[in-house]
Order: structure tokens, then sequence, then C-alpha cells
């Protein structure tokens, strides 16, 4: 009998071994630069082209994005898996809609205090829960959330279940896209640079893959957990006031499931261990979910079972195996 | 009293609620997710069986149980046990399952007040003076028949003693013969079939409502986180603690903050304790 | 001996379920000595080094490193204070070139006081130190995948992550165990260069003709209860050592 496998082979740039790259010629710099510079171009050209309708689609997708990224960072760089997204989301939404309403500080100011003063506020919610690992952690993660609701509608504090109204919004809709797709791109680049080129990313790194190591090298893992946590929440709270000044009120629905399971389904689907997968991941979603939006929760199916799928089936996500088909050639060789 | 009874019966609502949960992660380490919308399931299967199919109350149940307890196995043997060792990806897969299927009922029309389960037994007594109404004795008689029976099972049976071998030390029991997959099914099974179990229970109290499938979730993590994760023993113990501590506040305080209690109650348990308060997460995991 | 104490440890008693693993064990350990710790299997020795350098919480006893009483600290104040170790079990980076599994120790904040500003790019420190402990035979081992490295390069690149962190004392865990002959003899020099540089050494090992020729002092455990101490002729001519740990008369394993 015929026997067959597949061989691999790298193409694109000629010398290089594991993980360092000998270039040669501009042909091997476009062909290393060249899928980043497509999807920024890309995200920068879609806002000027997109009918009204799905330019409103693409400020949510930038949001979710901007959650998928942050979950991303902590589930596949420093281990820590939320499953409460929307805790961020909803805390940053709060503060924003607060400082607005109260103060009445425009959303210039708001919105930076809020993902900093938020993401503070967050990683000390966090903190009793940051020595614990794995499951026990998301577990916790996850009950967040729904008991700020509950402490929310129970108290009837910030307008209590209308939440509160006639906040300002943010000018005009170019300013909504182009905001939320520069920040969603700079979290990106800075995030990528972080993990994989500064020392605390290998400390971050370490977290997640040798705790122990990390201990008996004199680090406090639980202080790097909470600068991680920080980052991520940053990011979070950002998308919470940024939502809140696109429409311009702040409700319980920050808190929303949506917010926690669908950067979860973006990084799962997209693919794991690179910072873009969940970008690349929320991006395809979120426009799926929309058109799916005539269905009611039917979407919310929909992409938990593509969720399911991905987690047990495709594991690598679509990031990984665009990767390995753009970086490899693949034949069949008889054996 | 009024307090003692009312927190003993809230507590025993919860070891129903949680114990399937705690029993599935203790015996395999498989953390169903799914467990709330088991739950809602089985109580949603109940009231077809019973109002659609027009059958009698005690088979509708029994029914509900075994479909559940099947759903739990399929749901084990199809996907979960693809991902074991895994437990992030047990996690998402579980609870993507049971996120699609708490929507995917709400879509078929799961919401508002027509779905109720009949109770039990009609009628109040009297306890010191204070008015139970049957259902809520017969939920603590059931719960404390079942939490008796699981522990006969897992100390007197065969399969029971596999089950808490597996728990202690998986390689050696499958060097000892035991199958560790099948004896994780039947554990999942059990679980959901005890998911299924309080559903019928509680569920009379009130409506079937979706919202319903993910507090019964976070109440099961809740309890089972507290006690140690993978101590069902240590989950009754704390299904009391929560339980009362509930109870006292919607007494003293307001009735809105049972949830934000037993939430508190989780991180305070955990920052004293950090393994909960049975559990036996290793200090050290150094693993060959 | 006139060099200073460094580490006392002082009734450390230890219990996992019902079994006790160390029970009341005590000794003293003087700058730049290198002490053997052996022991038959299960007799506590790892535990010992787990709860000396703070990875396990003690049921009773002190322990004193340089005066200070480090026994409440966790794992990683311990390490800042200087009392590093190896681990039996080494998980690197797989994924990443030897020398930047060095960079984590070396962004902690012992390192940067120890190296007072003048710590500049990590990943040249790091590669400083990895020739000092003989990578340097091949120039190309730094910047190989860890992952790809052989287990006696493992085993150095363990204590390189050690010696980051410029300690004074290191606690090595088994760090001969699954190592050839040669390779162990090419290991020996590198432990007598640490203490000439006056790092003190804790070693545990199984591989006793080895530890002996480096060992200034010897403990020896048993169910977890220290049976004796003291120089390597001591512990030869020991009747409790020979009864519990070499069955009886065995002292040809040593000629």
């Amino acid at each position: 009998m015929q026997e067959r496998r597949r061989e691999r082979l790298d193409r694109g740039v000629k010398v290089r071994s594991d993980t360092i790259y000998a270039v040669s010629s501009a042909k091997e710099i476009l062909f290393l630069v060249g899928p980043g510079l497509a999807l920024v171009t890309v995200l920068l050209i879609l806002p000027l082209i997109l009918p009204p309708y799905w330019q409103k689609v693409l400020t949510i997708a930038g949001v979710y994005a901007l959650l998928a990224v942050s979950f991303g960072f902590l589930a596949n760089f420093v281990g820590l898996v939320n499953l409460g997204g929307a805790m961020f989301v909803g805390v940053g939404g709060y503060i924003s809609g607060v400082l607005n309403s109260t103060l009445g500080l425009p959303p210039l100011l708001t919105i930076p205090i809020a993902s900093v003063t938020g993401a503070l506020l967050c990683t000390l919610l966090l903190l009793p829960c940051l020595p614990l690992r794995g499951v026990y952690f998301a577990v916790v993660s996850f009950i967040y959330p729904l008991a700020t609701v509950m402490i929310i509608s129970a108290t009837g504090v910030w307008g209590g279940t209308d939440g509160i109204a006639g906040l300002n919004v943010l000018p005009n809709v170019w300013v909504n896209q182009y905001v939320i797709i520069l920040v969603v791109l700079a979290c990106m680049f800075a995030l990528t640079r972080l993990v994989n080129h500064a020392d605390i990313g290998l400390v971050f790194r370490g977290v997640k893959d040798n705790e122990l190591a990390i201990r008996a090298s004199a680090l406090n893992v639980t202080w790097y957990k909470a600068q991680a946590v920080f980052i991520s929440a940053a990011m979070g709270c950002f998308g919470g006031a940024y939502l809140t000044h696109l429409y311009g009120w702040v409700g319980m629905s920050l808190f929303a499931m949506d917010f926690s399971i669908l950067p979860l389904a973006a990084t799962v689907v997209g693919g794991t261990s690179t910072i873009y997968g969940p970008l690349v991941g929320a991006f395809l979603l979120v426009p799926i979910s929309e058109s799916l939006r005539s269905f009611g929760t039917l979407r919310i199916v929909f992409y938990s079972v593509v969720m399911v799928f991905c987690v047990v089936f495709w594991t690598e996500g679509i990031m990984n195996y665009l990767r390995r088909r753009y970086e490899q050639f693949e034949r069949w060789v008889r054996v | 009293m009024e307090l003692l009874i009312y927190g003993l019966i809230n507590s025993i609502s919860l070891v129903l609620m949680s114990i399937g949960f705690a029993l599935a992660y203790g015996v395999s380490r498989v953390p169903n997710f799914a467990h709330g919308a088991l739950y809602i399931l089985s109580g949603y299967l109940t009231w077809i069986f019973l109002n659609r199919l027009q059958m009698p109350y005690v088979l509708a149940i029994i029914m509900s149980l075994l479909v559940a307890a099947c759903i739990g196995a399929m749901l084990y043997r199809s996907i979960l046990i693809r991902v074991r060792g895994m437990p992030i990806s047990e996690i998402i897969a579980s609870f993507g399952v049971g996120v699609a299927i708490l929507e995917l009922l709400r879509w078929f029309g799961l919401r508002g007040t027509t779905y109720m389960l009949p109770p039990f037994a009609k009628g109040m007594v009297y306890i010191g003076g204070v008015p139970v109404d049957l259902q809520r004795l017969i939920i603590v008689g059931a719960g404390i028949a079942v939490v008796a029976l699981l522990w006969f099972f897992t100390h007197y049976t065969k399969i029971g003693l596999a089950l808490r071998a597996i728990a202690q030390n998986e390689r050696a029991a499958m060097v000892l013969g035991i199958n560790a997959d099948l004896v994780a099914t039947i554990s999942v099974a059990l679980g959901s079939a005890l998911a299924g179990l309080a559903a019928v229970l509680l569920l009379p109290l009130g409506n079937i409502t979706v919202q319903t499938g993910y507090e019964v979730l976070i109440f099961a993590i809740a309890v089972s986180v507290c006690g140690g994760l993978g101590s069902w023993g240590g989950a009754v113990v704390a299904s009391f603690l929560i339980g009362l501590a509930q109870i006292t506040t919607v007494t003293y305080i307001a009735s809105h903050y049972h949830l934000v209690v037993a939430m508190l109650t989780i991180i305070l348990i955990l920052i004293l304790k950090p393994s909960g308060l049975f559990g036996r997460q290793k200090e050290l995991e150094e693993r060959v | 001996m006139s060099a200073k104490l460094i580490l006392e440890v002082r009734h450390v008693s230890k219990s996992f379920g019902g079994i006790k693993a160390i029970n009341d064990v005590s000794f003293n350990l003087r700058q730049g000595q290198i002490l053997g710790v052996i022991g038959p299997n299960g007799s506590g020795k790892t535990t010992l080094n787990n709860l000396i350098t703070g990875f396990i919480k003690k049921d009773a006893g002190q322990i004193i490193f340089k005066g200070l009483d480090i026994s409440k600290w966790p794992a990683y104040k311990i390490a800042d204070a200087g009392l590093a170790r190896t681990f039996q079990i080494m998980r690197p980076y797989p994924t990443l070139p030897v020398y930047k599994n060095l960079v984590p120790p070396l962004y902690s904040p012992r390192a940067r006081r120890t190296a007072r500003g003048k710590l500049g790019d990590r990943g040249a420190v790091a590669i400083d130190i990895l020739e000092e402990v003989g990578f340097e035979r091949d120039a190309r081992v730094p910047y190989k995948l860890a992952g790809t490295l052989p287990l006696g390069y493992l085993k150095r690149l363990e204590l390189c992550r050690c010696l980051a962190l410029r300690p004074e004392l290191i606690v090595c865990d088994e760090i001969f165990s699954g190592l050839s002959m040669s390779e162990i003899a090419s290991m020996i020099p590198l432990m007598e260069r640490l203490q000439d540089e006056g790092i003190t050494l804790i070693m545990v090992e199984h591989r006793i003709k080895e530890l002996f020729k480096l060992a200034n002092k010897v403990l020896v455990l048993n169910f977890g209860e220290k049976i004796a101490e003291g120089d390597s002729s001591d512990i030869f001519n020991d009747e409790k050592v020979k009864r519990a740990y070499f069955g009886g008369e065995t002292t040809y394993v040593f000629k």
C-alpha cells in the first residue's frame, strides 16, 4: 500500500531558525509585515466604505474586539481565564456615566478617567481571587458581574434598574468609529510588543506556564497577576465608558453576559496563542451575530455552538490556521 | 424560630442545587457548567410530559430525570471526553453547551408565568408557630434523603467506591482495573440527574424561567467553591453556611441581597482559605 | 569554624494527613559550607527543601536565615532575601531561546538590587551567567530553544536561574539525578567554584559518592527524622545510618 504523509516547508524568508529571521530583501520584509499592514489598512478604510448601519456594527465589533483582546491577553499569556469580562465593561461604563451626569465632565475626560480608575477598582475587587488558579479563578470571576447587577438593582443606586439616561454622546459617527479602531489597534500593538519582546511579558508567561519557577525567582506572582489584570481591565473599562457615551445611556445591561461570552467565543474561534487571534475572531463573530439579530436569542445559541465546536474539534482557531498556511507550503509526499 | 426553619429549608435547597455539580467535579474533575441548563431542562421536560403528553406526575419526573442523565452522559461522551485534562476547555465547552440549551429554550418561548409545576402536596403545617407548606417539608426530607443515599452509595456500593477511588487517585484506580471514563460518565450522568431532581423538587415553588438556570449554576458554583471544589461533603456544609447567611440577610436587611451575600461569603471564605472549606488544593503542584 | 551562621533550622515539623513527613528536624549551617542531605526514598528530603524555601507551610518550628525569622514568609520573599532553590522537575519555556529563560529572575527586585543599576540588557546578562556555568563549550546553546535542551543543560539552566538572583544560599534538589557520570564529573568543579565564591549550598542527593566528596557536613533523614549529622567519615561509621539507610553492612559501596 502506498503510504503518504504531509510535508510542511517554510516559505517566505530564506534564512531563518526557530525564532530568528535573517531578512535579506524588500520582498522578505513585505512577507513579514504584510499581514499586519493589511489588517491595519482594512480597519482604517472600513469606516469610509461601509453603509451607515454597518458603521454602527463596526463600532460594536470594535468594542467586542477590545474585550476579546483583553480576555485573550489574560487567558493566553497570564493564565487567568476571566469569565467575568462584563465586570470591566460595567464598572467603566458606570464610572464615566456617573462622572458625566453628576459632575458634568465631558466624554473626553470621563473616558480616560473611567479607564484608569475603573481598572484600579476592578483590580482591587479581583485581588482576593488572584491567588486562585485555573478553574477556581474562572468560577469566581464569573460571579462578579452578576452579583454587581444584584447590588445595583437591590439598592437602586445610579438609577437602579433604569440606569442613567441623557448623557453626553460622542460628536459624530466618524469620531465614534475611529476612536475605537485606533484604540483597538494601539492596544493590539502594545500588547504584542509586551508579550513578545518586553521582559515583563516573559514574567507574565512564566506566571502562566511555571508559577513555581516564578516564585523561586523572587517574584511575587500575585503582584504580577494584578498588573496584568489592571492592563486587561483598563481595556475593558475603556470599552464600557466608550459604550456609555456612544449610547448616551448607562445601565445594568453593561454587566450582561454577552460581554463575558462573546470575547471568550472570539478568542476560541480566532485562535489562542496570539494577540490578534481574538481580534479577528471578534470582527468575524459580531457581524455574523448582528445579521442574526432577527432571530433573537438564537444568535447566542449560534455562537455558543461555534465556540463549543472550536474548543473541542478545532482548537487551532482561525489565526493559527491562516498563519500556518501563510508561512508554510504543504504537500503530500510518499513515504 | 422562623429564621431557623427557613434557613434550614433554604440551605437544603442549596444542597440540592449544588450537589450534582459538586459530585461530578469531585469524582471526575469535570466542571459541568451545563448544570443550570440541565436543571431548567428537566423542569421544562417534566412540564411537557405532564401537560402535553398527559403523563402521571411520578412517571413524568422519572422520565425527565432519565433524560437529564442521558444528556449528561452524552455531553460527557461526545464533547467533554475530548477535552479532558484541559480545565479551561472543559469549562468553555460545558458552559457553551449550557448557554446553548438555555437560550434555545428561551427562543422556544420559555418565559413568563405559563410554565409551572404543581406542588407535590398542598397544605400547610405549623412548626413551632411558623407556617410551612408541605412542598418545603418534602424538599427538606428529600434533601436529607439524597445526602444520606449519596453517602451510602459512595461508601458501600461497588460503583460508589470506584467513584471515590477515581477521585482520590485516578492513576492508581486505573491500575486496579477501574474504567475511569466509564466512572466519569456515570458521575456526570448522576450529577445531571441530581440537577433534574433538584429541579422537580424546587421548581414547584416558582416559575420555570431561563434566568433561574443561570442562578442555579451560580449557586452551585458558589457552594462548591466554598466547600472546596471536589468535596461534596464540603458543599453540604457550605450550603448551610451560605443558606443561613442568606436567610439572615433576607430577614434583617432586604430580600434582594441574597445573591450578594452568597458572593461575599465566597470571597470571604476564599481569602481565609484559598482552597475552600474542605478542599485539598495542593500547596505545591510539582507534576512529573 | 569561624564563618557566621547563615541558616538555623529549629524543630521543624510537617505532616501530610496523618503522616509525619518531617518530624522535629533541627540543624545549623555556616556560610560557605556545603550541606549534603541524604536519606532513603520518602524520608522527607524534598519536603525539607520545600519547607526551608517556603513552598510549603510548616506546622511547627522556626527557620532563621541570616538572623531573620523567615518561618512565615512566602516563597518569593525568601528567594528575595537570597535563599534560592532549584527544582527537581524543570519546566523551562520550551518555545523560547535558553537565555530568555533567565529574564524573569533578572527582572526580580533582588536582581535589580544586587546589580546596583548595572543590569543593562537582561539578555546580555543572561548569556554571561549561562557562560559562567558551562554553556561556554558551545556558543550556540544559549540561543537554542529551551525545549530542545538535553537534561544536563536543563539542570545547569535551573542552577543559572538561581544564580541570576545572586543568592547567598542555594538549595539544590537532586541536581545530579539522571545525569551521566561524565556530566556529574563536570558539575562537581562548578559546585566547588560556587562554594569558593562564598555561596552556601544545601544539596539533596541520591548520589552519595559524589555528594560525600563535596559536602562539608551531611545530614541523614529517615522517616522524616534526623538520624545523624556530621562530616562524611562520621556518617560512614554511624551505626544508625548503616541500619536505616544502607541496610546493615555496606561500606563497600564507597570503595
